[in-house]
């Protein structure tokens, strides 16, 4: 399995990271080599085999329902690049 | 799903019958104090930002905790749609970029849901029933709020709501008309309600509908649809489904294709639009939340949520047709709320039932409806109006006294026996009163009963003039019965 | 004298403060001075003084009315993975620029309750991706051990350049393993996702350990493997990381994956005898072209716990092989979608766009550096449509083959697993990596098969290479049997003897 470079770009918009122009053959060289090193994986024998769920044997812990977060709006946006009367502001979304 | 509907739901195209398939999505607010992962309040209204703890700011390091109530709720609503509840359900990640989504995925659940088949009874009209299947509910966090039109270069992100759990309530593909969906949402919100597992107010957008809609010529094959997002009105749902399927029917009409889009329904135009940016198709890349396990119970722990349910309007609407003999359009009406339903009840104890159930329905559902007031709110208590009830049955008033005493209850309160004795509304039985006034009558007007000999139906006009002559007061069958013989007639 | 002090180990500080023969106060002015003098390493990214020396204080009052905690008064470093309120937390990631936590990591919180003094901030891969801290935006660490055939001046002089040559201290936890190893800190916390507390551990001579999954609360630890990473010490010898260990660990109802199960006195096993103790020997962790010195570690390994009584028995984990490649698919997928949240909106750094997508854009683009884009780009590939079955389906199916195969030698009656840490000592800054990105990750080939079972892993110095350098030996435990972890361990370290690190040439 080895990727082209329209599928380098894609990949990158899905994960919102801007890759340059000059940047996509070097890119697509060092996932190959990834995708290279973990092709061993595809001759192994999984007949039924269940894939890790968790690999501590657990029950999902179940909370109380109770308000316990007093975070604050304060707190909440006082790191926030972009702030306004304590709502976040990002550059115009249109739908 | 491959039921065809009946004609009489067909839109008529310009070349033809068209069936409409409809399927809905349901975002159902679950009522909990808490978040599903977080301990942060989930009250509505509030200060921007304010109901927002560090684990739904996703700030690092923090980490999901699901909240017990609502899996409870969640097994509850599956329980009242009749549905599979799996004792093992798994989260999953659903991951894309959007600034009300602050982890930059929602945890939803994907592949292994928490609730699986089940059905909804929805009657359309009181002489048509129709079923709808669900395929699945489903928890999930909700997303923030971002407004777009504080702003001209920016957008405004609230995140009060986001991590709010959402129950996802999926329905198969049954629905056939405008009139169905809306039946249909109606019930289902009426089940929630019931429930106590969500609050199904729409305009503060505990209930939200994204409604799937396709048209086929009847019995052809499904045809390409499109959704509708976030609908918030059971009307606006109604108009949707109508303005979506003859958009499509046009097109198809003119030789056109349905693309299969996200659309909007805007009530104001009267149509529904494509939603912009929608770029490529999601790649959610879906996988199972690796800070949570899978979700397991067994069926004692449902069989303890299923026996402290209440009774169901399912179940209620067929217990008030038995036990109270009310046509099932009454009984339908009487259960659409459980505060309702409760309310009848209590009117009903020890009285007549149909009595009852044609003052409330009529009478007192016509005035809160028309005040915009609602069973909660209602300033005639269930006592009070079972008291003007017991009036009538006794005789002690007529029922057209008894509507001024509703009347008077309404506006200025009080105890409707105590009304009726300061007032002298009391109903005048004595024969001899009322003969008394007849007879007055029937002296006064010798052409009038002339007449009435000839035309039997005069004996409304007296009717009403000795009505008037006793102030309303005189039992209108005594006086009835006493005109017919006086007059001959 | 002052500088005395560092030499202490963390016990007999402990010991030392406790008696009032030391004040907390000396005790961490003396560190304070020791990092200054080692800004050159790059160890320390922040440096809390005023903290510690109020810190210091309030320990002494403590010790002075007679309430002292089982860590009072010591001071510790602590990983820039940890959020520690309203001090710097970065994960040495340019993307977090300037925040300040409004929290407390859990497991840090209980090792202020339990009396332990904050030095600072240490330097580490760049969200803990990576096995020689190569990657941090801080700039790399450099190891206090100098390359065979370095003179002091040498190592001054490359110091104060790009440190090209000098040795990795071992990452992501490079910054913890080196201040340990350099007497900065008595004691460090880190983190283990694939290794990075104990190759880190491995190539400075220090001792570290990487708890069961779900021993050590994740909470408020930056995540980059959910199902992965644990929080562990770093400490100079198997007594002192003992006595961290059962300060950081314990059950916390705001993880889910934390587990509910009493923490023990872990110090009380240092010592412990082993005799009976069953030591699997795998003989899949003997891998092609292993340099002779790590076998020959591994055999002198073996004798000392033969020598202490253990029986030594060999075994087979068959699936050992597909541990790094399985992890390599695993890891990075979870990766993709917790750093999917750094995205300029609430914190950290914002880069204009002239829309939202390409605020996002920028934003990560500029604030994430090369190994971590790669990572999450192979994540996001490896669970796209079309793929996620063939590879993040298959690699966890395999994991589940991997941890049958310990489950089954545990069914055997193996109470734990002897194997070398890392194929090699140290390497230079700048030798490895640039061209081909696999070329480091083969670093973690003896750790990852543990994280992908949840088990518990431990690294101890066993010895030096031919060219001088630490070399470590790993012990992999049951699942919570951490205790029989340290009492092997303390056995190798006694057979050893105690790890002479280097004195300060920087």
């Amino acid at each position: 399995m080895s990727v082209d470079q329209a599928t380098v770009r894609r990949i990158a918009h899905l994960a919102r990271i801007a890759v340059r122009d000059e940047e996509v053959p070097h890119l697509q060289e060092e996932l190959n080599a990834i995708l290279a090193f973990v092709e061993e994986l595809s001759a192994v024998d999984v007949s039924g085999v269940e894939a890790m769920t968790s690999v501590i044997p657990m029950r999902l812990p179940l909370r109380k329902d109770e308000v316990t977060d007093h975070a604050g709006a304060d707190v909440v946006t006082g790191n926030a690049p972009g702030a306004e009367d304590h709502f976040f502001t990002v550059p115009k979304v249109v739908e | 799903m491959n039921t065809t509907a009946k004609p009489s739901k067909y839109l008529k195209g310009a070349t033809g019958d068209w069936e409409i398939v409809v399927g809905m999505e349901i975002h159902a607010q679950v009522t909990s104090h808490s978040k599903l992962f977080s301990g942060a309040s989930t009250a509505f209204g509030g200060e921007q930002n304010s109901h927002v703890s560090l684990v739904d700011a996703a700030m690092p390091g923090m980490l999901p905790v699901i909240n017990e109530e609502c899996v409870k709720q969640a097994i509850r609503t599956g329980l009242g749609l009749r549905a599979q509840i799996n004792h093992r359900s798994v989260f999953d990640r659903k991951n894309y970029f959007y600034p009300d989504l602050p982890q930059g995925y929602q945890i939803s659940q994907f592949k292994d849901p928490i609730v699986g088949e089940g059905e909804v009874i929805v009657d359309v009209t009181p002489t048509e029933q129709i079923i709808v299947g669900i395929e699945r509910l489903h928890l999930e966090q909700d997303a923030g709020k971002s407004l777009h039109d504080q702003s001209p270069n920016e957008s405004f992100v609230d995140l009060n709501r986001s991590g709010v759990a959402l129950m996802e309530i999926v329905s198969k593909p049954d629905i056939r008309s405008a009139e169905e969906a809306r039946a249909y949402v109606s019930k289902l919100r009426t089940i929630l309600r019931y429930l106590g597992t969500c609050d199904g107010n729409m305009e503060e957008g505990s209930l939200r509908a994204d409604v799937n809609v396709s048209v086929r010529r009847p019995g052809g094959p499904l045809g390409t649809r499109c959704e509708i997002k976030n609908v918030n009105s059971i009307r606006f749902i109604g108009q949707a489904v109508e303005v979506e399927a003859r958009r499509q029917i046009a097109i198809i009409e003119d030789g056109g294709k349905i693309d299969q889009e996200t659309r909007l329904f805007d009530p104001g135009k009267g149509e529904t639009r494509a939603m912009r940016s929608k770029e490529e198709a999601h790649d959610y890349r879906y996988f199972p939340d690796p800070d949570l396990l899978p979700l397991e119970f067994d069926q004692a722990y449902v069989d303890a949520l299923a026996s402290g349910l209440p009774e169901l309007p399912d179940d209620k609407r067929a217990r008030f047709i038995k036990e109270y003999g009310l046509p099932p359009y009454d009984a339908g009406v009487l259960v659409m709320e459980r505060e309702s339903a409760d309310y009848f009840e209590e009117v009903a104890r020890g009285r007549d039932a149909k009595i009852s159930a044609n003052w409330v329905i009529n009478e007192l559902f016509g005035r809160l409806n028309k005040e915009g007031k609602t069973i909660a709110t209602s300033p005639v208590s269930a006592k009070q109006l079972g008291a003007i009830v017991d009036l009538i049955s006794a005789n002690t008033i007529s029922g057209k006294i008894a509507k001024d005493l509703f009347e008077i209850v309404w506006s200025e309160g009080g105890d409707p026996n105590a009304i009726v004795e300061q007032r002298g509304m009391k109903q005048v039985t004595d024969t001899g009163a009322i003969e008394k006034a007849v007879d007055e009558i029937i002296a006064a007007n010798p052409d009038k009963v002339e007449q009435a000999k000839a035309k039997p139906t005069m004996l409304g006009w007296f009717v009403g003039q000795v009505m008037k002559q006793t102030g309303g007061k005189a039992n209108p069958q005594s006086v009835n019965d006493l005109l017919k013989q006086k007059l001959g007639i | 004298m002052m500088s005395d002090l560092t030499k202490l180990s963390l016990a007999e500080a402990r010991d030392a403060v406790a008696s009032k023969k030391v004040s907390s106060v000396e005790l961490t002015k003396a560190h304070i001075d020791a990092i200054e003098k080692a800004r050159g390493l790059n160890a320390f990214i922040v440096e809390t003084p005023e903290k510690a020396l109020d810190m210091a204080k309030a320990s002494d009052a403590r010790i002075a009315s007679g309430k002292a905690c089982p860590l009072e008064g010591l001071p510790l470093g602590i990983k820039d993975l940890y959020a520690t309120q309203g001090v710097h937390m970065q994960a040495c990631s340019h993307i977090l620029d300037g925040f300040k936590p409004p929290y407390e990591s859990t497991v840090t919180s209980q090792l202020w309750r339990d009396g332990a003094v904050m030095l600072g901030k240490l330097n580490m891969d760049e969200f803990a991706m990576g096995s020689s801290n190569e990657t941090s935006y801080y700039g790399p660490v450099a190891s206090p051990w100098l390359p065979p055939g370095w003179d002091a001046d040498k190592g001054r002089s490359a110091l104060k350049g790009d440190k090209k040559g000098l040795l990795v201290p071992g990452g992501s936890s490079g910054g913890s393993s080196a201040a340990v190893a350099a007497h900065l800190c008595l004691g460090a916390t880190a983190t283990d996702t694939g290794g990075s507390i104990r190759q880190p551990a491995a190539f400075t001579g220090t001792v570290g350990i990487k708890p069961t999954y779900g021993r050590c609360s994740r909470w408020g630890v930056a995540a980059f493997a959910s199902s992965l990473d644990q929080a562990g010490p770093i400490a100079r010898n198997v007594r002192d990381c003992a006595i961290m260990l059962r300060s950081m660990a314990g059950y916390d109802p705001k993880d889910s994956t934390s587990v509910n199960a009493p923490v023990p006195d872990y110090e009380k096993a240092v010592g412990a005898s082993i005799k009976g103790k069953k030591i699997g020997i795998p003989k899949e962790y003997r891998i092609d072209g292993m340099p002779a010195e790590i076998e020959a570690l591994w055999q002198q390994g073996i004798e000392w716990l033969r020598a202490a009584g253990a029986e030594i028995v060999d075994i087979s984990l068959p699936h050992t092989k597909t541990a790094l490649p399985a992890y390599y698919i695993v890891a990075p997928a979870e990766a993709s979608s917790n750093l999917a949240r750094y995205d300029g909106v609430r914190y950290g750094l914002r880069v204009p766009g002239k829309d939202i997508s390409s605020m996002y854009e920028n934003t990560r683009a500029e604030g994430f550096g090369r190994e971590v884009r790669r990572r999450i780009m192979i994540g996001t590939y490896v669970l796209s449509a079309g793929y996620y079955d063939a590879y993040y389906v298959r690699a966890q199916k395999i994991r589940t083959l991997i941890k049958r195969d310990f489950e089954l030698a545990y069914q055997d009656g193996i109470d734990a697993i002897l194997t070398p840490a890392t194929p090699s000592a140290a390497f230079g800054i700048g030798e490895k990596g640039s061209g081909d990105p696999v070329e480091m990750y083969l670093n973690d080939v003896f750790t990852v098969t543990v994280n992908m079972a949840g088990l518990p892993g431990l690294a101890v110095p066993g010895g030096l290479s031919a060219s001088g350098l630490p070399l470590g030996l790993q012990l992999i435990g049951r699942p919570f049997e951490e205790e029989t972890l340290f009492s092997v361990a303390e056995v190798i370290e006694q057979a050893a003897g105690r790890m002479s690190l280097p004195k300060a040439w920087w």
